[in-house]
């Protein structure tokens, strides 16, 4: 009854916008109640590189670009973030190279090779490594895996010392909580998200493409190398480089299987550190500046991830975009 | 024409050579790298439930934590527990309202200007930031101020939801029809009845869905809680104040332990934690089943 009266009115007074009538107190308050929550997410984010940065001050003035130095002692006050940066790229790549392969093949065995109904199961199954929390993960690699991988690592550091290049990488030391562990966990965990990003991007490639290369008599692989790749190659990038951002910010796992020594070494299979787990593990006890030391590679690794994930997302709007230009 | 007088059916494939060799292969190392997911997958889950199976029991899951050194069969996780059940539900309760206006804000009111696209492109980059930076972004602007507590802990976990919230709604904001809100607004009705009273009820079911999976990954979050809640092993019914305990942070510190009965109730807790995420996974696969009116 009052929306009739409301227009009516709208009708009667000569609103600029036609039959359009002033707007009520409650749908305007409505709209910026909507508004701020949308907003929340910039303020959030704001307010995480302000704050964090804010508690992190004092390791910034007292090292100055001493953070950036080898050693990470706290009980000598030398908190230099190297080790952690060196092994958080190491175990990322470990993770990547591992996942990445994996993560496409299950994508092209999903959109072109087997039929929808036997597509979804294979989804549900991948997507299960996401459901299985971090620290079950953990859990699991600390007190199953490292034990079992520990005597396949000597096995292989014993054949390859000696040889030049793989025993640089894979020679001993040996410990079954490593650099190398730590990635292979970070692959699992890794594993669904970019296996879905690729999905979808690869699921944009035109079906008339397809049938066209099939048609000039290209087998399934050829088919591949030369209509899907070419097509969903940018996309696949910014999947990987988001799969990059989860393996640097993956903490729990890690910070139980990687060792805990903050060293920089070429072994793979030595004990080492990376940032997520550093922070997770000392934080607690750390106090002053070895607390701001914590704090300031919490605000390394929000900067190293935010400029990775905005890269990756541009990549990957930017490829969805031109399948709806298509 | 020598052909179709051939009685056999012509295949008109080229002969078994490199090409279809190479085929092949390919298909073969798809198929592979399959297999290679489902391994650990298998391996990890049979672990948990194999270990976790012996020592989970009602007792198990009410009884308090005993000292790490106590054998598997005294004690529980009860504290734990309680600490998860409160601390998911607070979050919950702080980000999904939240996250759901975001979404309309998104999708009802801004539509496709700058602002818009541009929170929705930032909230997908939240979705990218660790889950330890939260907790380190809490305890600066919160723990420092007004100490550890399970509200903290849930503050955390709501920052890390808000935009998986925000993201899922919004998906399902986009697949109500344009045809219902032009109905309802040839009634006569305005934007915030329309939004709350056709296009909400519409979308429900998704909505509902994609909350129930943004919990159960919010559940399963231990970095968040490390300096939020401060992990004490005692129960505490009080969410909003005096340290917490939950079931994540309790198996980081039992994995951790040297003593093989802190292991075993670790695994205990695993299998806990799990079967908690799984539930509710498959709550939100019912609640699509039953209720979503609108799929992709």
């Amino acid at each position: 009854m009052s929306a009739v009266t409301q227009a009516d009115q709208a009708a009667a007074g000569s609103a600029p916008g036609g039959l359009v009538g002033r707007r009520g107190l409650g749908d305007r308050s409505f709209q910026w109640l909507a508004l701020g929550c949308g907003l929340l997410v910039l303020v959030i984010l704001v307010l995480i590189a302000v704050t964090t940065t804010q508690q992190a001050s004092s390791w910034f003035t007292t090292e100055g670009w001493g953070i950036f130095g080898t050693k990470w002692i706290p009980a000598e006050n030398k908190f230099g973030a190297t080790p952690f940066i060196y092994g958080t790229a190491v175990t990322a790549i470990i993770a990547l190279v591992m996942a990445v392969p994996v993560s496409i093949g299950i994508a092209l065995l999903l959109t072109e090779v087997v039929p929808y109904r036997l597509a979804r199961p294979i989804v549900y199954v991948v997507d299960l490594l996401a459901v299985v929390p971090s620290v079950v993960w953990g859990l699991w690699g600390i007190l199953v895996f490292a034990p079992w991988i520990q005597h396949i690592y000597a096995h292989i550091a014993s054949a390859v010392t000696g040889v030049p290049v793989l025993g640089f990488f894979f020679g001993t030391p040996t410990s079954g909580a490593s650099f190398f562990t730590a990635g292979i966990i970070l692959a699992f965990m890794i594993t669904p998200i970019v296996t879905s990003l690729s999905r979808e991007v690869i699921a944009t490639v035109p079906a008339v493409d397809r049938e066209g290369a099939y048609a000039l008599g290209a087998t399934r692989w050829e088919m591949i190398r030369g209509v899907v790749w070419p097509h969903s190659q940018g996309g696949v990038v910014g999947a990987i480089l988001l799969g990059l951002g989860r393996a640097m910010g993956e903490t729990i796992a890690a910070a139980l299987v990687i060792g805990s020594s903050p060293v920089i070494t070429s072994r793979l299979f030595s004990t080492g550190y990376n940032m997520p787990a550093v922070i997770a593990n000392q934080f607690g006890e750390a106090t002053g500046v070895f607390r701001a030391g914590l704090m300031g590679l919490g605000v390394l690794l929000f900067a190293f991830t935010i400029v990775i994930n905005i890269i990756a997302r541009a990549i990957v709007d930017r490829s969805a975009r031109r399948k709806r230009g298509a | 024409m020598a052909v179709a007088t051939e009685p056999r059916r012509a295949d008109l494939r080229e002969p078994a050579g490199w090409r279809r060799t190479k085929n092949r292969i390919a298909t073969t190392a798809m198929v592979v790298s399959f297999v290679v997911v489902i391994i650990p997958l298998g391996f990890v889950l049979y672990t948990v439930i194999a270990k976790g199976a012996s020592i989970i029991s009602w007792s198990f899951l009410t009884s308090p934590i005993p000292v790490n050194v106590a054998p598997a069969n005294v004690g529980g996780m009860g504290p734990a527990v309680l600490g998860t059940l409160e601390i998911t539900a607070l979050a919950t309760v702080i980000a999904v309202p939240l996250g759901v206006l975001g979404a309309i804000y998104l999708n009802e009111y801004g539509g496709k200007n700058w602002l818009s696209r541009f929170i929705g492109f930032m909230a997908d980059v939240m979705t990218g930031v660790p889950s330890i930076i939260m907790g380190l972004f809490i305890f600066s602007i919160w723990v420092l101020r007004f100490h550890y507590s399970g509200l903290a802990g849930a503050l955390a976990l709501a920052c890390l939801m808000l935009p998986i919230v925000i993201r899922s709604t919004d998906e399902m904001l986009k697949l109500v029809p344009n045809s219902l809100r032009e109905g309802s607004y040839a009634l006569g009705a305005s934007k915030s009845r329309v939004t709350l009273t056709v296009v909400l009820p519409a979308a429900l079911g998704g909505i509902v869905s994609g909350a129930l999976l943004a919990v159960a990954r919010a559940a399963g979050e231990t970095a968040p809680l490390l300096f939020t809640i401060l992990t004490v092993a005692t129960a505490n019914a009080n969410v909003f104040s005096g340290p917490n305990t939950s079931l994540p942070s309790q198996i980081f510190v039992n994995a951790s332990s040297p003593y093989t009965g802190a292991q075993a109730r670790g695994w205990g807790a695993a299998l806990t934690l799990i079967a908690i995420a799984f539930i509710l996974m498959i709550a939100a696969r019912l609640v699509t089943a039953r209720f979503a009116r609108y799929q992709r």
